[in-house]
């Protein structure tokens, strides 16, 4: 799994393996809101820790139609199949490589894209503790919907349609916890909730995933 | 050691992916578990950014053994091993693929026509591997329509296609043909 989840980190940082990618989608989408919605600084504040989650749901599902696909294509992942790391293991270091090169990073990005919409003082914590809390949901459910549409040519629009309702809970509570907090008021349950969700998706979905994977290998 | 044969599109491919337990079998039983199986389909499984040394190297931590420098030496890639394996020729890029199946150290080698794309030259280190691999006591499963020089059983799979083309003909139609 070391191997895998190493090998898939240099993969991502060569030429063409889509490093940086999330992370400057993230940054255009959050700077085109201000142009969008007026500069006016107290809309901004309001906006600000829903427009943060948003971008970085929506940067963290451009690299997920890859997280198979290639590994299908060259034949790789017929033969991680019959390797001796379980299937189940395989998709929790291409699900962990996935957030290390783009859950991560959005989360260190982000209170310096929060300055820029006038994220009130008190909400950056929350929104960097949110982030670094509901990312990793993001990225296992993405890897389920990737092994769902793992054969398909062009699966990349189906894929976000299968994995955009599924981050519903994720985006409700990460940005509630977000404004609340913004707001000045506690945001410990929205938190624990997200903190339920991601653990919930990474104790269920490696093996739904494993077994999509194995039915399309068939 | 057995080797496969037949016209394209007989079941060679689909029986090494049942072998390899990728695919259930229709019928039978197999007496062998599918951690000894080493799989080599067409695809070679090579990631074009890696060097050739690297894409081994990942290998072997997957398998959690074999010695790159030993399998890259045996198929002559040792001059190779710096570059990415994405400027490798078709050739070279096989003998890399086939390199895997040394350092997989696995007792059956499954090999989907192994000598496509290879020289006579590398056809035959290709065969000298495979005979070290059965003199170790290994067994290989090749499917190929060229003569490899190897001694071993062959099984042609033409009748068995035509007798389950027949099965299929008699058979009522199944739960997924009424969606297809």
């Amino acid at each position: 799994m070391k191997a895998l989840l190493l090998r898939d980190l240099r993969l991502a940082v060569r030429a063409g393996g889509g490093f940086g990618l999330a992370l400057a989608f993230f940054l255009i989408v959050t700077m085109l809101v201000p142009f969008a919605v007026g500069s006016d600084s107290q809309t901004l504040a309001r906006i600000a820790p829903g427009t943060l989650w948003l971008g970085a749901l929506l940067a963290c599902l451009l690299s997920l139609e890859r997280l198979f696909a290639l590994d299908y294509e060259d034949g790789s992942l017929d033969i991680l199949a019959t390797a001796p790391i379980p299937l189940e293991g395989a998709v929790i270091a291409k699900a962990a490589a996935h957030w290390l090169t783009t859950g991560l990073p959005l989360t260190l990005a982000a209170p310096v894209l929060g300055v820029l919409l006038h994220l009130p003082g008190p909400g950056y914590g929350v929104l960097m503790l949110g982030l670094a809390l509901g990312t990793p949901a993001l990225s296992m459910i993405g890897a389920f919907g990737a092994a769902l549409t793992v054969g398909l040519k062009r699966g990349g629009l189906l894929l976000s349609l299968i994995v955009l309702p599924l981050y519903v809970p994720t985006l409700i509570f990460g940005a509630d916890a977000a404004s609340r907090a913004a707001m000045g008021q506690g945001a410990s349950t929205p938190l624990l909730l997200l903190g339920a969700v991601t653990l919930g998706c990474l104790a269920l979905l490696p093996f739904a995933a494993a077994a999509a994977l194995r039915v399309n290998l068939r | 050691m057995l080797i496969l044969r037949g016209p394209n599109g007989v079941g060679k491919t689909t029986l090494l992916r049942t072998l390899a337990g990728l695919q259930p079998a229709a019928g039978g039983t197999l007496n062998w578990p599918a951690d000894d199986m080493a799989y080599a389909s067409h695809a070679d499984g090579i990631k074009a950014t890696l060097s050739a040394r690297e894409n081994l190297a990942f290998w072997a931590g997957i398998y959690g053994a074999g010695d790159p420098e030993n399998a890259l030496e045996t198929f002559g890639l040792t001059p190779l091993a710096g570059r990415a394996a994405g400027t490798l020729s078709a050739g070279q890029r096989r003998r890399l693929g086939l390199a895997r199946l040394v350092l997989s150290h696995r007792p059956v080698w499954l090999c989907d026509e192994p000598t496509v794309s290879l020289d006579a030259e590398h056809t035959e280190v290709f065969a000298n591997a495979v005979r070290a691999h059965c003199a170790k006591g290994g067994a290989a499963v090749l499917a190929t329509h060229i003569d490899l020089g190897l001694t071993g059983e062959t099984l042609d799979l033409t009748p068995f296609a035509a007798a389950a083309a027949q099965a299929t003909q008699t058979e009522t139609p199944g739960f997924d043909e009424a969606f297809l």
